[in-house]
């Protein structure tokens, strides 16, 4: 099949940037990666610049590739990171704009590669357990129900893509930041240090520059893990009530 | 202490922020029913005896007073904090992308603001219309017997008005984006709130999606009957 | 040079634990003065930095990626091995010790894989109490399940998404470390150098990826976590950043690199589908608890499936070799990785594969679907269900174990697996080798460590499932974070180390001429094709089997394709900006010296063990052969200089313990 590409180049983070289009072969059962692969080999062949973007593991779980295709975050395809979506639902002819995340949390740093340390601090600023190595006690002196451990690993699927960022309207982080405070406050062990949690990163997301929900839950339609927007409201609920009861 | 703690939540912690929306939606919604029941005295052909003695009861009960005050504010607090997130979440977005996304979202979410704004400029016109015209003793006054004082005729400002086509078309017009704002923003109080619960969300969303049909159509048609009842 | 592994005295069971006793201790006003370097920020590298964090070392680490949660660990799937017994199926500290070096081949250091065993059970409360949500029975307590090469099930799991849970527990002790302080994070900075000062390792030099600005980092010991070097099979499981400059550069500057040809071939891995592929995916070995894997006994049957004209569902149950099963009726479909990946390669080879390019073989749930339907219908009190009810409900109990593993396959390959069963072949996994450490996993240069798959120390010849995943945990938490004392304990006097100094300076300048010299030499084929040509000799002459010629032949392939390297590479860009090309340049620069190494090592080891199948030397039955005789030893490879030969010290393998004998698993 061919293609044409209109893809975002911008040289780094102070310049300013604008789409390029390219044209290029590909076939179906190619990933959308492997294709800009061939794009790239063919840049270089011409002794261009290869379009920058950022991409590791290629299985869908290391969270690093990170483009907005069509549109949308990841892609066409619910549930899959850009990595794992292949050509074959794409058609012979296609337009395709590939444009970086876009939130003022995320800066670009080139093409399609987008800073996002803010995800990192905001797990800094409270996303743990207190635990030292060496400590804990035996793991099944600590019961867990079956449910609850399961709700907990929904939320603990994150990849820390920041596509729930990319989607949202107002660049808001609070998908990501539910998930955490859901993966660790359903369980027994991450119960203790809960209220302070929540209030240390949502005060971090703040100061980073994210955006405030409007509940469009346009998160939960491009995360590729399928995080459910239920955690905002776990998190909702978790900092209104630690806000009035803290002293 | 208290007072700053407060201030900081509800206008500068963003999940605080929200919750002033909710709150003060919450309120709203609450209201609209209770306003929509008495509008809705409007189609009693009893030459508007009802609603203008009900309209004199809301107007000089004093708890009442008191409560139309905290709406005025509400709606106030509303408008004002709502634009002031939408302007901060259009700052924290940055640029839009060339392609718009077609992602199934909630319905009509990313056009609360557009909504509210037409909904706030309504408002102005409603309440110059009515509002104002009622406080300035524009209305004629008359006399029911059985009550010892005279009433203003406000039904007889608002059958007035809506034999203008043009002001029917307008409320028409409002009232549905009064429902399309409500059709997000019910469910959405209570997302924010954190009340959400696989059992029950359901019903939430459900429960939401009748009371927007219902204050919107409830609201649109007593402009539309009271239109065709004169022509 | 002889090659201590300072192995402590003292019974197995109790070298670890008086060792432990023993090592000299480095007080706490002493630890906030020392300075550790870890680069990597996988399982091994995130638990380490967050335990020497925690124990008030001031640490400095290192990863290439935008954040230490993006590692390949991330990426493992089935689980994580210890020795709790909490089945009550009969596993102890000594089975997991005895399964892995069985497991191995008899090729990995007695001392070293007992201790692994033992601290096992340690990093499940470890990750428990850090919130990893493991499976769970319905009591509420740990569920386990089986994994290759053992016959207890004392694998640990979270869905399929293990290594995914271990990671983020891993990379949120280090952010709390790096919230309190303690660690420093340097993300998107890529080591390019280790710094060796009067013969101890002070420091590297690490480039800033996104301003391209060469680094020189001090500190007064460097811990190696960067992982195996599987990419330089060009295709393989590992992602697309994974790469052996720090390893390599480690070995350039005298460390010795241990066993490089043991390469884990993984048999469960989705085929080859094109020649734009850029990386495989793995399809986890748990899927081998219920999944049955087979050819056609018939070579006609083969065919039409390869053009089409059949399907798997056409060929009935008498006419399917289930080959795992008839060759080690034992072990059956779960034998370790590298008896499976070569007994599908000996059915392919004579005409059995089932893919168009004939390089594959079925894995099939449809035994699993209808005996789950049978049981959870039963449970249900149907007396009487049809087939179609059976399937669906066995379709369910699949779907909940291998859920997202099912899911991955269609997204892959556009293929239902729980209608027709899956297509897998055998890729590049993991490598056993690595720089070679001793008991305190620190290499023979002074001050530098290796921990994880970067070292080569537990799995011998053959790494277990479910074991990667304990031993990078095992070297960060628990067994570094003592052993590194060993040395540090020396070196409390030792004053901050200088950047400034003359090794420093002379170590950037080296990695700025490299640069300059890649950027500079602008021919005309890409970095990537490069690549390409070297994984595809060296998976031809030192993948799944190997043998002399073969090997021979691969070494000068590579030497001229390394010359070719060096006169026609073409990178575009700059040095000071963001240039992955550049990134990629140099990475495929170390992976064709390293290439070589692997194949001198595989050339000189003339015996069958474990990963590693010379063709000149197996049984009748196809079988490794070993010859223990002369190979029972660790070879480890020093090659400091290009222009002269690799020298091979040995470290002779003493068991003591475990009676060395024929792997069988039938």
């Amino acid at each position: 099949m061919e293609l044409q590409l209109k893809i975002w180049r911008q040289k780094n983070a102070d310049s300013g940037g604008g789409f390029e289009v390219y044209r290029v072969k590909a076939n179906e059962h190619m990933s959308f990666l492997e294709m800009l692969d061939v794009l790239n080999e063919q840049l270089i062949a011409e002794r261009k610049e290869p379009v920058a973007f950022d991409h590791d593991c290629r299985e869908g779980i290391c969270g690093a590739c990170s483009m907005v295709i069509n549109g949308r975050p990841h892609g066409p395809n619910q549930g899959t990171t850009t990595c794992q979506l292949h050509m074959r639902f794409f058609k012979d002819g296609d337009v395709i704009t590939v444009e970086p995340f876009q939130a003022r949390a995320f800066p670009v740093i080139k093409d399609l590669v987008v800073d996002r340390s803010a995800f990192d601090r905001i797990i800094q600023a409270g996303g743990y357990i207190s635990v030292n190595t060496g400590q804990p006690v035996d793991g099944n002196a600590i019961p867990i129900e079956r449910d609850t451990s399961s709700l907990a690993f929904d939320a603990a699927a994150c990849i820390g893509c920041g596509a729930c960022v990319a989607a949202c309207p107002n660049g808001s982080a609070m998908l990501f930041v539910a998930a955490k405070v859901s993966h660790l406050g359903l369980l027994p062990q991450g119960k203790i240090e809960q209220d302070g949690r929540v209030q240390k990163m949502v005060a971090q997301m703040d100061e980073e520059g994210f955006g405030n929900c409007s509940n469009v839950a346009a998160c939960e339609a491009e995360c590729p893990k399928q995080i459910s927007v239920s955690n905002i409201a776990r998190l909702n609920r978790a900092l209104i009530t630690v806000s009035f009861q803290s002293s | 202490m208290l007072m700053k703690w407060l201030v900081d939540f509800l206008f500068r912690s963003s999940i605080g922020r929200k919750v002033v929306m909710s709150l003060s939606g919450l309120f709203l919604i609450a209201f609209l029913v209770v306003h929509l029941l008495g509008n809705l005295q409007l189609l009693a052909s009893d030459g508007g005896r009802q609603f203008n003695l009900y309209a004199y009861f809301m107007t000089h009960n004093p708890l009442i007073k008191t409560v139309s005050y905290l709406l005025y504010l509400t709606i106030l607090l509303h408008a004002l904090q709502g634009i002031a997130l939408a302007r901060a979440n259009r700052k924290a977005k940055g640029k839009s992308y060339a392609v718009s996304s077609n992602a199934p979202v909630s319905a009509f979410s990313k056009y609360m603001i557009h909504l509210g704004m037409i909904l706030f400029i309504f408002l102005g016109l409603h309440m110059y219309q009515f509002w104002l015209q009622m406080k300035m003793g524009n209305a004629p006054v008359v006399s029911y017997p059985g009550t010892d004082h005279p009433v203003q005729d406000l039904n007889a400002l608002v059958v007035e008005a809506f034999t203008n086509p043009f002001y029917v078309a307008i409320y028409a017009l409002s009232m549905l984006a009064l429902g399309l704002h409500l059709w997000h923003g019910f469910q959405s109080a209570f997302q924010t709130l954190g009340l959400n619960h696989p059992k029950y969300n359901g019903l939430i969303h459900m429960v939401g999606k009748v009371y927007a049909a219902f204050v919107a159509v409830g609201f649109a048609v007593i402009p539309v009957i009271l239109f065709f009842r004169q022509v | 040079m002889k090659l201590d592994a300072k192995i402590p005295e003292g019974p197995l069971d109790q070298k670890w634990t008086q060792y432990q006793s023993r090592v000299p201790l480095v007080s706490p006003a002493n630890k906030r003065k020392l300075e550790v370097i870890v680069v990597g920020s996988g399982l091994a590298g995130a638990s380490a930095a967050a335990s020497l964090g925690e124990l008030g070392y001031q640490v400095k680490c290192f990863t290439f990626h935008d954040s230490p949660r993006r590692a390949h660990s991330i990426a493992a799937q089935g689980g994580i091995n210890a020795a709790k017994n909490y089945m009550n199926d009969g596993d102890s500290v000594f089975r997991l010790f005895y399964d892995t070096i069985k497991g191995g081949d008899y090729r990995a250091r007695e001392a070293n894989v007992y201790r692994l065993a033992e601290v096992s059970n340690a990093i499940i409360d470890q990750a428990v109490a850090q919130g990893v949500p493991f499976a769970r029975e319905y009591g509420g307590l740990l569920e386990n399940r089986s994994f290759g090469g053992v016959q207890v099930s004392r694998t640990f799991y979270a869905r399929g998404q293990t290594g995914q849970q271990l990671l983020i527990g891993a990379y949120q002790a280090l952010s709390r470390q790096i919230s309190l302080g303690t660690v420093k994070m340097y993300n998107r900075h890529e080591m390019l150098d280790l710094v060796v000062v009067d013969g101890k390792a002070r420091g590297i030099i690490a480039r800033n990826l996104i301003s391209g600005a060469v680094e020189r980092c001090a500190a007064h010991a460097v811990v190696l976590a960067t992982g195996g070097y599987g990419n330089v099979f060009y295709l393989s499981t590992n992602a697309m950043g994974c790469n052996a400059t720090a390893i390599w550069k480690a070995v350039r500057k005298g460390a010795f690199l241990g066993n490089p040809c043991f390469t884990q071939i993984h048999p469960t891995c989705i085929p080859v589908s094109g020649d734009y592929q850029s990386k495989l995916t793995l399809m986890s070995e748990s899927l081998r608890n219920d999944g049955r894997v087979w050819v056609p006994a018939r070579k006609e049957d083969a065919e039409a499936i390869r053009r089409k004209q059949k399907t798997a569902n056409d060929i009935p149950e008498e006419q399917r070799d289930y080959f795992l099963e008839r060759r080690y009726p034992a072990f059956g479909n779960l034998v370790p990785r590298d008896v499976a990946s070569r007994a599908a390669k000996v059915e392919c080879d004579k005409g059995l594969g089932v893919s168009p390019t004939g390089l594959a073989v079925f894995l099939d749930f449809g035994a699993a679907i209808r005996r789950y339907g049978k049981s959870k219908a039963s449970v249900s009190g149907m007396a009487q269900p049809d087939v179609a009810t059976i399937e669906k409900l066995g379709r369910e109990v699949i779907a909940e174990k291998y859920g997202n593993l099912f899911e991955m396959y269609e997204k892959i390959t556009g293929e239902n697996p729980y209608n027709t069963p899956m297509m897998i072949y055998p890729a590049v996994h993991y490598t056993m080798g690595g720089l070679w450490v001793d008991y305190n996993l620190e290499t023979n240069i002074p001050g530098l460590f290796a921990i994880g798959e970067a070292n080569f120390s537990d799995h011998g010849a053959n790494r277990l499932g479910a074991s990667a995943l304990m031993q990078g945990l095992a070297d960060g938490y628990f067994v570094l974070p003592y052993t590194i004392g060993h040395f540090l304990s020396g070196e409390i006097r030792t004053p901050a180390i200088d950047p400034a100094s003359a090794p420093f300076v002379e170590a950037e300048q080296k990695c700025k001429l490299r640069i300059e010299q890649l950027l500079q030499t602008r021919g005309h084929q890409s970095v990537e094709s490069f690549h390409r040509k070297l994984g595809k000799i060296m998976w031809e002459h030192c993948g799944m089997s190997r043998n002399l010629q073969g090997l021979q032949s691969a070494r000068e392939a590579i030497r001229n394709l390394r010359s070719e390297f060096w006169k026609d590479v073409f990178v575009p860009g700059r040095a000071d900006e963001f240039n992955p090309e550049l990134e990629k340049a140099g990475r495929v620069a170390d992976f064709l010296e390293l290439g070589e190494l692997m194949v001198v090592d595989a050339m000189h080891r003339n015996e069958s063990c474990g990963g590693h199948f010379r063709e000149e030397y197996q049984t009748g039955e196809g079988e490794t052969l070993r010859d223990d005789q002369q190979f029972n030893y660790v070879a480890a490879w020093a090659w400091p200089d290009l222009d002269r030969e690799p020298e091979l010290t040995r470290e002779p393998l003493n068991y003591e313990y475990v009676k060395i004998a024929t792997r069988s698993y039938k």
